[in-house]
């Protein structure tokens, strides 16, 4: 067995790859020894090989995985075993963004990384969804489910948090507010698009792809062009690890 | 000794103490280095003890010792009137607080870390030069001067900002202008004799740093591209002729290392060509996160490389105005960015990645400089037409972005490795 390993800033994401698939995933919320808990997490299997990807990547090889890559090759690795006509990743992460641009036989071309600022990554939907009192899973549908368009200004999320305060105290229907801190974080995906062009097959990747009102709001910004979420965004990552660690262990 | 010089000396023992650390750590950690590459060990070691005595004596001889922070002062005139050319560090985050008190924070790093090295009285080179010349080449340094001013005397060189022929004809006014003042500290006039062997003495420095370059780009290189950019900061502030002598020394070890196939350890690591900015010492964040990532790099398309070097100077001439007049034409071949238009540089760059056997380009701009930041642009177009593997990385001096930045690379590698 092939495995992925994915320490990101949050979570912890396996992907087990045999025979040409994946047959195995999984996800945990990071605890303090992250390297400690991705070894245990991969006990069960009978690794041959480990890739790590990730923030915690480095840190992964020290102890236990046999090579590395970045997440900007394994998000592409693992979005074009998934949608192999995409031709554009939009990765939105915990803490950081990236848009990476694919040639046809899935290899990077190109990438921009937001990596500096929480501003549209998940960081930004996290404490907004706090700040309005929602539950992560239910912040993009009820953000999907208003039709206001009030705009928030601010680009920090510390700065942004306040506005969303000052929108509250002004008796602004909460899910009107989430609508407008989505948009926001719609905008500046955008912004990265129309830095680096994106052809015409976008595929969204991380774990805000599990937002529907995020997916919902690139389409519509988008005129003919395909945006495609596969299965469990979260894992692609891990995923496009598990292929590298498979494409590895076989010349090992 | 530094106390005579009116330094902080606690301060500055401090950081004495801190830059040893971070040399062992990304040089001496280094293996099979070539063993010339004692001697430049040995300079930085001496960096603040041995070459300022060297200067304290040439000042007691009534030598002028003049600091500089930019290729376009003429070296030669102040050889030429017996006097010590000094570039001045400009790459250190730990000068950068001492700037930032006086300064705006959003300028250009290396502006504020050779500021910040005068207003903390941590650099001995500062206490014992006569005076700075500074340029007007981007606005940071051309007001920053004015302030400097108040701290130690600065000089200010106007340099022009097109290549015109009426830009030409004030250079040379200015260059004629920097002799008189060099002159007027030792009392006599430069001869065209003196001037004629000083400028033999930086061709020779020139043509020693050109075959370091041509040797380093041998495949498999056999130096590592910290170690050569190393050499080329020393180049700012060695005496001239030793070094060259030292260099040329070097380069023969590296002849013959390439005749035996001896190289870095990795040999097949990406050849990776950087383009931009200088790097000033002890500025040697972005070779070491690159090398670090398993390339190496091989060419230095920078005022601290091959701008410096790449043009020699005509040594022919009768008399002093057309000896002046090769000067300026010399010095008109550098192709920094605070020039307009300039385009002979996006034809540099990728000239010297043909020559240097690269196969990717990185970038390097300081952060808040505006003119490398825009003719970026223009480099990366050009680039990408020749379908040459390209990356920008725009910087500071400070540790805070190097996870970040060592994805980038990372990327960057895989992208040159697919």
């Amino acid at each position: 067995m092939y495995i992925g390993v994915d320490l990101g800033s949050r979570t912890i994401k396996v992907a087990a790859w045999q025979d040409g698939r994946m047959v195995d995933q999984q996800l945990q919320e990071s605890g303090f020894e992250p390297h400690e808990q991705a070894r245990e997490m991969i006990k069960a299997y009978n690794p041959r090989y480990i890739v790590a990807t990730g923030y915690g990547r480095h840190l992964a090889r020290e102890h236990f995985a046999n090579g590395v890559i970045t997440e900007i090759k394994a998000h592409a690795m693992g979005i074009h075993t998934m949608l192999p006509e995409a031709t554009t990743v939009v990765d939105i992460g915990g803490q950081d963004s990236k848009v990476i641009t694919l040639n046809v036989k899935g290899q990077v071309t190109n990438f921009q990384m937001n990596d500096k600022c929480a501003a549209g990554t998940g960081r930004f939907l996290e404490i907004m969804a706090t700040s309005l009192a929602y539950p992560l899973t239910d912040f993009g549908p009820a953000a999907l489910a208003s039709e206001e368009e009030i705009q928030i200004n601010s680009m920090c999320t510390v700065f942004a948090e306040s506005e969303v305060i000052s929108l509250k105290n002004r008796g602004i229907p909460r899910q009107h507010i989430a609508r407008a801190v989505h948009s926001s974080v719609a905008d500046r995906i955008m912004t990265m698009l129309g830095r680096i062009g994106f052809g015409e097959s976008i595929a969204f990747s991380g774990g805000v792809a599990n937002n529907p009102c995020i997916v919902e709001m690139i389409r519509s910004r988008l005129e003919n062009v395909e945006v495609n979420v596969p299965d469990n965004p979260s894992i692609i990552g891990a995923l496009g690890a598990s292929i590298e660690a498979a494409r590895l262990g076989v010349q090992a | 000794m530094w106390r005579a010089l009116d330094m902080d000396v606690e301060r500055f023992d401090k950081m004495r103490l801190t830059l040893g650390e971070i040399y062992e750590k990304t040089y001496l950690s280094q293996v099979n280095r070539p063993d010339a590459m004692a001697y430049f060990d040995n300079m930085i070691a001496e960096i603040h003890g041995g070459r300022i005595k060297e200067l304290l004596a040439a000042k007691e001889e009534g030598r002028p010792v003049i600091g500089t922070f930019c290729v376009y002062i003429p070296e030669e005139i102040v050889l030429a009137a017996g006097g010590i050319c000094v570039g001045l560090c400009g790459g250190s985050q730990g000068s950068v607080p001492d700037a930032e008190k006086i300064l705006p924070r959003n300028i250009c790093p290396m502006v504020k870390s050779a500021f910040g090295f005068k207003a903390g009285r941590i650099c001995p080179y500062f206490q014992v030069l006569d005076f700075v010349y500074g340029e007007t080449t981007c606005d940071a340094k051309k007001k920053t001067w004015e302030i400097l001013d108040d701290m130690v005397p600065t000089h200010v060189m106007e340099i022009p900002q097109m290549k015109n022929q009426s830009d030409r004809d004030m250079w040379l006014t200015e260059v004629k202008a920097f002799k008189t003042k060099v002159e007027s500290v030792t009392g006599k006039e430069v001869t065209i004799e003196e001037l004629r062997q000083a400028t033999r003495i930086m061709n020779n420095k020139r043509k020693a740093l050109q075959r370091l370059n041509r040797l380093r780009h041998a495949k498999p290189t056999p130096i590592s591209g910290k170690d050569v950019l190393l050499i080329e900061q020393i180049a700012f502030y060695d005496e001239p002729v030793r070094f060259t002598a030292e260099v040329n020394t070097l380069c023969d070890e590296l002849e013959k290392r390439i005749a035996a196939a001896v190289a870095i350890p990795n040999k097949n690591a990406a050849r990776v060509m950087v383009a931009g900015v200088p790097m000033a010492l002890p500025n040697w964040k972005l070779h070491h996160l690159v090398e670090g990532a398993g390339a190496v790099i091989v060419n230095e398309e920078s005022c601290i490389g091959t701008r410096y070097y790449k043009d020699l100077m005509d040594e022919d001439a009768e008399d002093m105005e057309s000896m002046l007049k090769n000067l300026t034409s010399r010095y008109m071949q550098i192709d920094c960015s605070c020039f307009t238009p300039n385009n002979e540089r996006i034809d540099q760059v990728l000239k010297e990645y043909q020559e240097s056997g690269a196969q990717g380009i990185i970038h390097y701009s300081l952060q808040f400089c505006h003119t490398y930041n825009i003719e970026e642009i223009r480099i990366r177009q050009a680039c990408e037409k020749e379908g040459i593997p390209y990356m920008f990385i725009e910087s500071d001096y400070s540790p805070e972005d190097v996870g970040q930045l060592q994805t980038r690379v990372e990327a960057f590698l895989e992208q040159i490795g697919d």
